[in-house]
């Protein structure tokens, strides 16, 4: 039998660095096409903010915005801008920010677009919790005072209640996914039945403030409201960076995520937490304001043209979304109308029409 | 040769399960009639029941008890087909029928007949919800089609979130603005059979009944489309046609059960899987199994629901179902073996 | 001249808008068992699927019996041709039995839920495959070779004259995978069925094999009995790889052996 030919040498290629970023010692391994959108949602975010910081019932040009900001205002401005306006801007820029991160962690984890932090009960118990001392105070002569410190402190206590419970009763010998959602949603189902139950037995002129927080709302928000999320968001964000490099493998099965050294187990308790605190900070201090977890991060995903949704892309788009859905509310209508409903009606319809384009892609 | 035997160890204990059930459902309706809030005796009832009691028992009988008992019935048997239904075509044990928008449309309908149209009762309630309905099921729908031409899971999980979310957005809209549609959306939106009449079952009846007669004839079909859609296509079935058929029985029979009673929550996504425990899974057996248990549920929720608070109070049957099947779902979700479901 | 049993014409299949067979002219006898061989993403599944009209063609037609697909209701269609597809899922709870009672259903209507006969093809099916014992077992405890002749005795059980089974030994231990080949040359002998299969071991598709049509990038590379179509040649071309064909000791058929490349120094 003759020998086969001797193979030919082929040539060693040598792969170079993936490419990427480098900004001196630190090398991001950043897509050129998702850094670009980086930096293009986060200019729109701060064209945004200074918008919403100039329009409203009283008109102010961008350049007097930035110059009372840099400290060089009128008094009229410095107060309309500094004391009224600021704390809401900056509300809302947060909870753009926490809510699209969490959603982004929690799309990724569960491999499934439809995953939203609010099966892990966050929203329930935020509103039961927000609800029951709106129904126990409205009326009395602490309602105003409830409604500052009250409510935020009651939606984070419900939040962070009905989150330990999902956790402690999902967890058996372990965290999986299916029974999570499992108890989730019946957690979640006797939360919400006990705030409509609370609900219908108000009065009417309780039920429709409650109602409004419930619709995710800005229209209270003060310069308390500001502190405890951005330290929720100043702690939380930097910390889901950090994970996403293994969320991004936990993407891939839990299976393979193992195999190449990812602790699927305390990952999936990580991105729990980090979920449940984001949302548990947005809800305190805006209310649920509706589809941003969800629609925000898809949203990134089809602008970088990624598999998964880039978190500091999310959290960008998500700032500029509810900045501008507020500016919307305070400026459309002559009644403001509130953020969450405004979120909504944007981002539903952005996403049939998802859906209509890409209808095959979702499919598979 | 063997034959295929009429009564097996199996078919007979399915008989026994079946007979069980029905004298379960029996129970459930006599505690419902029997049992109220309204402290009458039992021999009132019974009079109150044959017409020739005191006015009083007539009144509460006829007009608060046998209704809410034959609504919570009808309402729940419709649920728990849908539920069966629903599952079966999106292939998704945690698929409820509100998920098609029906909810969502309904909720509008009304709200809009208060605001637009300053009309709360009772019958145009449940014309307005049949029409809200409907249309929130045929939005969900064309949204679905419009990319890929046919209704696939997926997508249609997504464009009934979508929807339902865009439609719950407007109503909330109306309703923050004006207080007589808060007030009436706040009732309506908790699940009720709580004032409700018989009149409620004349404007139902047909939509239950075209969608209970689709539902059976789609159960073949159901069959078939668990092996997967090529292989129920390889087996000769439509698939097509199929799906058409279930989502418009599914519409059917969750809009008159929202029509009647308020978008009731727990049944469609509970009763299927506790159903299938008990008969299996051949949908021809389930989907009527899954009707009785529904209707014994919900009307046993609503009993339960008048006689726990004392007094006149009555806690709405969706609160009860909610309370009571929450806990009971998550026992369950934390004791079986996952996989099974 | 008889009427082959499928026909393609001018074929062409796409999914979205990638062609992934072109212009396919190709003729299926009755009473012959054909396997499509080739590389992952060469097609063959792809035309498989559009003879059991699961695919819809982009251009051309594919004929049953002299017939376009079209023109045929999908319920004579199943009569006439069974399929089997790619990894088959059966939700949990589902018996042997209840599995294999669903390939009755081309033959049933409303006006005829279940008669004699489909208890009798039921029950045949089982035995064929040697399941009557594990008749009333959940599919979900089978192993995974006992779970595919489970899905095999179903398509036995429809009863059509043509078989389709794509890639229907994928999964499986050798001896189970004789075992369905076996099975399916069977039928092929004793009954007169049709087979059109999908099959990843070149080796065995020769064996079991009337005739072999190699595909790559839905083109069809060689058509013909197996000692026609498996030559170094065509598998070169086929399968971009360098083999020996020996005739197999115990058939006779030709037996595909990979040639090794000498290892580079590291």
């Amino acid at each position: 039998m003759s020998v086969a030919n001797p193979p030919v040498q082929t040539e060693q290629q040598t792969t170079g660095p993936e490419p990427g970023v480098r900004v001196g010692p630190i090398g991001l391994a950043w897509r050129p096409r998702v850094l670009a959108m980086t930096v293009v949602a986060l200019v729109v975010a701060v064209v945004v903010a200074v918008l919403a910081l100039g329009l409203g019932s009283a008109h102010l040009s961008p350049l007097d915005v930035l110059r009372t900001l840099a400290g060089h205002g009128e008094g009229a401005q410095e107060f309309i801008i500094m004391d009224v306006r600021l704390p809401r801007v900056l509300v809302a820029l947060l909870v753009g920010v926490a809510l699209s991160v969490a959603g982004a962690l929690t799309q990724t984890f569960a491999r499934n677009p439809l995953a939203t932090p609010d099966i892990l009960g966050v929203t329930s118990g935020a509103s039961l919790g927000a609800v029951t001392v709106i129904a126990a105070a409205g009326g009395t002569s602490l309602a105003p005072v409830v409604a500052n410190l009250g409510v935020p402190a009651a939606a984070t206590a419900g939040a962070l209640v009905a989150a330990a419970l999902v956790f402690a009763l999902g967890w058996r010998g372990g965290l999986q996914s299916y029974r999570v959602v499992l108890v989730g949603i019946g957690i979640t189902a006797v939360l919400d039945a006990l705030t409509s139950y609370q609900l219908v037995r108000a009065k009417v002129t309780i039920a429709t403030a409650a109602s409004q927080w419930l619709v995710g709302s800005l229209s209270g928000v003060s310069w308390q409201s500001v502190w405890p999320l951005l330290v929720v968001v100043v702690l939380a964000v930097p910390l889901a960076l950090a994970c996403s490099r293994s969320v991004a493998a936990a993407q891939l099965g839990d299976e393979v995520a193992w195999g190449i050294g990812v602790h699927v187990t305390r990952l999936g308790v990580a991105v729990g937490l980090l979920a449940v605190v984001l949302s548990a900070g947005a809800v305190a201090a805006a209310g649920p304001v509706g589809f941003v977890a969800f629609v925000v991060p898809q949203i990134a995903v089809r602008i970088a043209g990624t598999s998964r949704p880039p978190l500091l892309l999310s959290a960008l788009l998500g700032a500029a979304l509810v900045t501008g859905a507020d500016l919307l509310g305070r400026i459309l209508l002559p009644n403001e109308v509130p953020v969450g409903i405004i979120t909504t009606i944007v981002g539903a319809p952005y996403l049939i029409w998802l859906l209509v384009r890409h209808s095959r892609e979702l499919a598979s | 040769m063997t034959s295929v035997q009429t009564r097996t160890p199996a078919g007979t204990r399915r008989l026994a399960l079946g007979i069980t059930l029905g004298v379960g459902l029996v129970l459930v309706v006599l505690a419902s009639i029997w049992i109220g809030s309204n402290g009458i005796s039992p021999g009132a009832v019974w009079h109150g029941l044959l017409g020739d009691g005191s006015h009083e028992a007539d009144v509460v009988v006829w007009g608060s008890r046998v209704p809410r008992t034959v609504i919570g019935l009808l309402v729940g048997g419709a649920l728990g087909a849908a539920g069966v239904l629903m599952q079966g075509h999106t292939r998704n044990p945690l698929a409820d029928p509100g998920l098609f928008g029906v909810s969502a449309g309904a909720s509008l309908a009304v709200v809009l007949g208060v605001f637009v149209l300053h009309t709360t009762s009772a019958s145009a309630t449940v014309w307005l919800s049949l029409v809200g309905a409907l249309v929130g099921a045929v939005a969900v729908f064309a949204v679905s089609t419009a990319g890929s031409g046919v209704a696939s899971p997926v997508p249609l999980a997504l464009a009934g979130t979508a929807v339902s979310a865009l439609l719950a957005a407007i109503t909330s809209f109306i309703v923050l603005g004006d207080q007589a549609s808060l007030d009436a959306y706040r009732r309506w939106v908790i699940g009720s059979l709580g004032g409700r009449q018989l009149e409620v079952v004349q404007a139902i009846w047909p939509f239950l009944l075209v969608g209970a007669v689709l539902a059976m004839l789609n159960t073949r079909a159901l069959d078939n489309l668990a092996l997967g859609e090529e292989m129920a296509r390889g087996l000769g079935e439509r698939v097509g046609m199929a799906r058409g058929v279930g989502l418009a029985a599914i519409t059917l029979l969750t809009a008159g059960a929202t029509a009647a009673a308020g978008p009731i929550g727990f049944v469609g996504l509970t009763v299927p899987h506790v159903a299938r425990a008990v008969i299996g899974n051949a949908h021809a057996r389930l989907v009527p199994v899954a009707a009785l248990l529904g209707a014994g549920l919900v009307v046993l929720a609503d009993t339960v629901g008048r006689v726990v608070t004392g007094g006149d109070a009555e806690i709405e049957v969706g609160v009860v179902l909610a309370v009571i099947g929450g806990p009971v779902f998550v026992a369950v979700a934390r004791r079986r073996s996952l996989a099974a479901l | 001249m008889t009427v082959p049993v499928l026909q393609t014409r001018g074929l062409s299949l796409a999914y979205d808008k990638r062609t992934v067979v072109d212009d396919l002219n190709l003729s299926i006898e009755a009473g012959t068992v054909t396997t499509f061989v080739g590389p992952n993403g060469c097609g063959k599944s792809t035309i498989l699927k559009a003879l059991g009209r699961i695919l819809h063609p982009a251009a051309g037609e594919v004929l049953l019996e002299g017939t376009p697909l079209p023109q045929l209701s999908t319920r004579e269609v199943a009569r006439r041709l069974a399929i089997l597809p790619q990894s088959p899922v059966a939700p949990s709870g589902t018996s042997v039995r209840d599995l294999v009672m669903r390939g009755r259903n081309p033959h049933q209507s409303w006006a005829r839920p279940w008669s004699k006969e489909d208890a009798q093809a039921a029950h045949e099916a089982l035995e064929r495959t040697g399941l009557a014992d594990l008749a009333d077992r959940d599919i979900a405890t089978l192993s995974g070779g006992q779970r595919q002749r489970a899905w095999i005795a179903l398509v036995v059980a429809q009863a059509a004259p043509t078989l389709l089974l794509d890639e229907p030994t994928t999964y499986l231990d050798l001896a189970h995978q004789l075992d369905v080949l076996r099975l399916v040359r069977q039928l092929n002998r004793e009954q007169g069925t049709t087979a059109v299969m999908v099959l990843h071991d070149i080796s065995l598709a020769a064996r079991y094999s009337d005739r072999l049509v190699a595909v790559r990038d839905g083109r069809v590379v060689a058509d013909g009995t197996p000692q026609e179509v498996l030559t170094a040649d065509v598998v070169a071309r086929t399968f971009d790889l360098h083999v020996r064909i020996v005739p197999d000791p115990v058939t006779g058929t030709p037996l595909v052996v990979p040639e090794e490349p000498a290892l580079t120094g590291s």
